[in-house]
């Protein structure tokens, strides 16, 4: 009986196995020999080597990651409390909203934030009914980062909104008796108590940010090239598919390393509350 | 009696339109170690609740030294809480955690330093500094809950059911513990329990509750000698509770014979509710007896027996130290001052009878067990 279900266990799991050779690990495998390998197909480290005139690219990247981030808790942190403190049907009401645009496409998404900051979009049209200047911001930082916030901010509320879900009252309470008021009970007990959820939604929100292309392409108008756009365009012509493979690899141990650390704490912390 | 530190003025409080608490008045004094007594859903953690803060009352008054506190927030009273299950912040370790209350009213880190070190000493937590709450016992964690709030100099501890998750052994350790630190620093003491044992042995004052209404307060012999109703009665202690009539004053008929007795103050011939505590009756040669009846049980309890009598059909429960047969006849003796008479109540007719008296009593009068309805309408009556 044992052994017939953990065949059956095992056979059930083949699909999954197929998939991950075929999609995950086939293609990591494809990166890393283009990465070593030059167009003869010779193993060479001139494809790493040649990343350092890239460095720009990266710096311009992680900063708009960092910041769009940054952005995403500072909205993202209040929202998820207020939601977490709304009553029931309301956070019901709330968590819908949120999670509404998650079910349409990111590229729909981004398009419309175009249209609406378009010099003849929406907000445009209405400075100008209103008799103000124009504001030209696509093609600015600032809307690339815009672009970012507004595509990723629900990742960042979900996971944070979750682990206050998850806050037990009583600590808050415990907090109060011993003389919290609201704000110190906010920095003593719910900050730290939902630091999970904060560490989850920084991975969720940094991760997207750093490898997007098509963000920085609409709503950057071009001028910025982040690394997304940079694998993106590498990997157009045969002949920079190495180059591409070797920044694609960095990217991926950036992202690696970003998850590790930030999910260490959110795992420790998360141990540490159910222990 | 000292002044009165906390008045209640006839409090209500209904969740989701159904009254949990109705009309409390309550005084507690100054020093005092006042325990709110009551089966389980009585209103006990509402009341300590909005005497704390974490509550407001729907109707009524919460007076502070004379002063209205109803819409004082709890981090503004002088007043901290040990709570049901610790509450222990989960991210600090024991000693963060008890210096957490010292930290928030900017006391200087020497300061806190020694007053930390001189309550884990208090509480038998040295050496306990750096662990988690995660990493301790029930009873460890009870000490840095009760640690972490009297470090705070409060005047008013709040104490909810705060042994209640140990084992026997350590509630006895710890009952005494509490009396200690309560004798040793003065502070008034607000304790809430469903275990009478508990509540007797600790309190200077004992409020019974039930249903949402203060029963009967009073010092512990008050409570158990003279019980004003049929529910203390039953609730503290053992009781036979048996129908009677006040014929005139010291004059209580009941079981079908006229008893003398010490009380008095009845109309002629009210109907009342008499209460002999089964210590308090003598077995005798039938002959000797003021009644007489069948035993139907014995269950022999370590240093006396405890004996079902059959008398006329009303089943009594009694201690003797002297072993008896079970289907013996005996006669049984009640000394005047043993009778104690009570006013009827709601409560009348429902309590303290051990016709039906089994292991299955023992669990429905402990009040954290949920007993259908059916279920114990069949038990008790
Ligand atoms: N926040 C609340 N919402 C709804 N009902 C409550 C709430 N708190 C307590 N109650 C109800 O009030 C009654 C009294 O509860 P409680 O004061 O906790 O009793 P006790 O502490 O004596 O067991 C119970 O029936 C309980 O279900
Ligand atoms: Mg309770």
């Amino acid at each position: 009986m044992k052994k017939r279900l953990s065949f059956l266990e095992r056979a059930a799991a083949v699909p999954h196995l197929v998939w991950t050779l075929l999609f995950i690990i086939g293609p990591l495998l494809f990166v890393l020999y283009f990465a070593f390998t030059d167009n003869d197909g010779a193993f060479t480290f001139a494809n790493i080597a040649h990343l350092s005139s890239y460095a720009h690219i990266f710096f311009v990247s992680i900063c708009f990651s960092v910041v769009a981030t940054a952005f995403c808790l500072l909205i993202g942190y209040p929202l998820a409390l207020a939601m977490a403190r709304a009553k029931p049907s309301t956070q019901k009401l709330l968590l819908v909203l949120l999670m509404l645009p998650m079910w349409i496409s990111l590229l729909i998404r981004t398009y419309s934030l175009m249209t609406l900051l378009d010099n003849g979009g929406l907000v445009n049209s209405l400075l100008r009914a209103m008799g103000l200047a124009p504001w030209h911001m696509v093609g600015t930082g600032g809307a690339v980062v815009l672009g970012m916030i507004y595509d990723f901010l629900p990742y960042m509320v979900l996971p944070i909104y979750t682990s206050m879900t998850k806050l037990d009252k009583r600590y808050l309470e415990a907090a109060a008796d011993l003389g919290c008021n609201p704000c110190q009970t906010l920095f003593r007990v719910t900050l730290p108590l939902t630091a999970p959820g904060i560490f989850s939604g920084i991975t969720m929100v940094f991760v997207p940010s750093i490898s997007t292309f098509y963000i920085s392409q609409k709503l950057g108008g071009g001028n910025f090239d982040l690394i997304g756009d940079t694998i993106e365009r590498q990997f157009q012509y045969t002949s920079t598919y190495h180059i591409g493979a070797a920044i694609s690899l960095v990217m991926m141990l950036l992202i690696i390393a970003s998850v590790a650390i930030f999910g260490r704490f959110a795992d420790k912390e998360e141990e540490g509350m159910l222990a | 009696m000292n002044n009165t530190l906390i008045k209640l003025c006839s409090i209500d409080k209904s969740f989701d339109g159904e009254r949990v608490l109705c009309g409390i008045d309550l005084d507690i004094h100054d020093n005092e170690f006042v325990t709110l007594l009551g089966p389980s859903g009585c209103g006990k953690t509402t009341t300590l609740r909005i005497i704390g803060g974490f509550e407001t009352p729907d109707e009524g008054e919460v007076l502070f030294e004379g002063e209205r506190i109803n819409d004082l927030p709890p981090y503004r009273r002088p007043i901290n809480t040990v709570f049901q299950k610790y509450a222990l912040f989960p991210h600090l370790n024991v000693y963060d955690n008890v210096a957490f209350g010292l930290r928030l009213h900017k006391v200087p880190e020497e300061e806190i330093a020694t007053r930390v070190r001189e309550m884990l000493e208090m509480t038998g937590l040295k050496g306990f500094e750096n662990r988690r709450p995660a990493t301790l016992s029930g009873g460890q964690q009870q000490r840095v809950a009760i640690a972490r709030a009297l470090i705070n100099n409060p005047r008013v501890l709040l104490l909810d059911e705060p042994l209640g998750a140990l084992d026997l052994k350590l509630r006895k350790d710890m009952q005494n513990e509490l009396k200690r630190i309560h004798n040793a620093t003065g502070i008034t003491f607000i304790y809430v329990t469903h275990d009478q044992e508990e509540a007797l042995s600790m309190s200077d004052t004992v409020v019974v509750m039930a249903d949402g209404k203060i029963q009967q307060i009073g010092s512990p012999t008050d409570i158990y000698n003279e019980p004003v109703n049929a529910f203390v009665a039953d609730f503290i202690g053992e009781s036979n509770i048996l129908d009677g009539v006040m014929q005139k004053d010291r004059k209580a008929r009941f079981a079908g014979q006229t008893f003398d007795c010490v009380d008095g103050g009845f109309a002629k011939n009210e109907p009342v509710d008499i209460v002999i505590r089964p210590e308090d009756v003598d077995v005798v040669p039938v002959e000797k007896g003021m009644l007489s009846g069948t035993v139907t049980g014995v269950t022999f309890k370590g240093d006396y027996y405890e004996i079902i009598v059959d008398v006329g059909g009303f089943k009594w429960m009694i201690e003797t130290s002297d072993y008896v047969a079970p289907d013996a006849e005996i006669g049984l003796y009640i000394e005047p001052d043993a009778i104690h008479v009570m006013k009827k109540s709601e409560y009348s007719g429902k309590f303290g009878d051990y016709s039906t008296f089994s292991e299955e009593m023992d669990w429905i009068s402990d009040p954290d067990k949920e007993v259908s309805e059916d279920e114990e309408t069949t038990l008790l009556s």
